[in-house]
């Protein structure tokens, strides 16, 4: 029988009262949302907290709103929600793409976008979806609140720029016009994570890449944000050669290691192909071409 | 601590260490040993039963975040001795054999069938895609949730 080691649990009931609660208790104070990742690494051991503050009370973090030119999920929201919101998918599909084949649907009915996030796992998919829509995290502590973009926003394995007494509690996407994006991601079997995903997004303006942003997932420690390849895409006209340049671009620089899913070079393959489609879908969808 | 979590309509207090997982809240409650504990590991479905109707793995759910949500589950499918159609539907289309999986499968496709009642084939099969079943290869498990289904929507045009 796996089970987590002894802590004590509050729900909170309010954001000020997690803080308030995080900044009392100190480093032995974790968060716990939907608990999809916390509870199988309190399982395991490989995470002791002291303290489980419960969010789930929180519903006023739980929403996807149009709010001037942005687009705002808060911290809450949970994979089901994501997967059928037709506003996010009518301006960010790939998030749909990346819910379809996150995990099962009875796991998607208890995962959180901020869970995902905060738990900066190189294989969460949300993790390059956010990173390549350009996203920022919003984060709250006593003192207010700071915006960080998702470059500085995952650290290391692991580690979050969520600091001490603080919590993510929105994530914000710039609204910008002729975007498209996708996710792709290859898996062993329903349900598991990814051998390799690859998220791409595009904004097209008078035939250009005005902007791009490509991000791989569970190829590397951290989510890989690919800017060589963004560098080498921005301000050309799309085309399959040049999507394949930078599918050889993010072979080369991903840094997968060898483990049950696959080895390191099957792994640079796979980043380079979906890397290659993913920009190929998202272009199609800008365009309004998608097959 | 002490919690009372609603199940099967019924309230069950009890005082528990805050680590204990769902799974085993219920299971140690006489007569509620239906949910199946399996793997442990959020990945087998065993263990699903319904938290505010939405299935759910209660083994990756402390108990203590339960207090105020419905549980359901597989208990209380059968009502006086009627059964629910998709216990009726796993019965007639040999949807089980060592029935291990079958508690989390039954609950799993209760909430599909009253979200949506007349699913497609891939989506009874996504649906289901939480839950491993290492007896039957899916199929009939497919044709009891499209039984159940049929069976519903034959009852519902009688009344
Ligand atoms: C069987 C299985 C398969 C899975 N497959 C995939 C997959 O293919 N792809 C994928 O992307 N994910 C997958 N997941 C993970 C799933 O998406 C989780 O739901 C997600 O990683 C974590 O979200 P959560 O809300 O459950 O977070 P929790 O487990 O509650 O928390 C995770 C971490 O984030 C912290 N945290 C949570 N919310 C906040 C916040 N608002 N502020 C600060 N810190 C916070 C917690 O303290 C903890 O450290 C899988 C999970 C399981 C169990
Ligand atoms: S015991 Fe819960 S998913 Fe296997
Ligand atoms: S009937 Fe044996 S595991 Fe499904």
């Amino acid at each position: 029988m796996q089970t987590p080691a002894s802590f004590e649990y509050e729900r909170a009931t309010s954001v000020e009262g997690a803080i308030a609660s995080l900044q009392r208790l100190g480093s032995g104070a974790r968060i716990i949302a939907g608990g999809h990742s916390l509870l199988p690494m309190m399982k395991l051991r490989l995470a002791n907290p002291e303290h489980l503050i419960d969010i789930n009370d929180l519903a006023e973090l739980s929403y996807i709103r149009e709010q001037g030119d942005e687009l705002s999920i808060g911290a809450l929201t949970r994979h089901v929600e994501l997967e059928k919101s037709e506003l996010l998918a009518r301006h960010f599909p790939l998030f749909r793409d990346a819910e379809n084949v996150i995990a099962d649907p009875v796991v998607r009915n208890r995962g959180t976008i901020g869970g995902s996030l905060c738990q900066a796992d190189a294989a969460e998919d949300l993790s390059a979806v956010c990173s390549a829509v350009k996203a920022k995290a919003v984060i709250r502590g006593a003192g207010g609140e700071r915006v960080v973009g998702m470059e500085d926003f995952h650290i290391g394995p692991y580690v979050t720029a969520v600091g001490e007494g603080e919590m993510l509690t929105e994530v914000r996407i710039p609204l910008r016009p002729g975007g498209g994006s996708a996710h792709e991601k290859v898996e062993r079997r329903a349900g598991d994570w990814a051998i390799a995903a690859a998220s791409a997004a595009v904004w097209i303006e008078g035939g250009k890449i005005a902007d791009v942003g490509v991000a791989l997932g569970a190829v590397g420690p951290t989510t890989i944000h690919l800017s060589r390849a963004e560098e080498l895409l921005r301000g050309k006209a799309p085309s399959e050669g040049l999507f394949a340049q930078a599918g050889e671009i993010a072979s080369a620089d991903c840094s997968p290691s060898a483990d049950g899913r696959g080895p390191i070079d099957y792994k640079r393959h796979l980043a380079s192909v979906l890397t290659t489609r993913a920009l190929s879908r998202a272009t199609a969808r800008a365009l309004h071409q998608e097959a | 601590m002490h919690v009372s979590i609603s199940v099967n309509g019924e309230q069950v207090s009890r005082e528990i260490e805050p680590r204990q997982l769902l799974v085993h809240f219920i299971r140690e409650t006489p007569d509620l040993t239906g949910t199946h504990w399996g793997c442990d590991t959020s990945n087998c479905g065993a263990c699903v039963v319904q938290m505010d109707g939405q299935p759910v793995k209660s083994c990756t759910i402390l108990a203590a975040m339960c207090e105020g949500h419905e549980i359901r589950t597989v208990e209380s499918l059968e009502v006086d001795g009627q059964l629910d159609p998709i216990q009726m539907g796993f019965h007639e289309q040999h949807a089980l054999q060592c029935g291990f999986c079958t508690p989390g499968m039954l609950m799993t496709a209760r909430a599909l069938l009253d979200e949506n009642p007349n699913p497609t084939d891939l989506e009874i099969r996504t649906a289901i895609s939480g839950g491993i079943c290492r007896c039957t290869g899916y199929k009939n498990i497919v044709s009891a949730v499209r039984w159940a289904a049929e069976y519903e929507a034959a009852a519902k045009q009688e009344v």
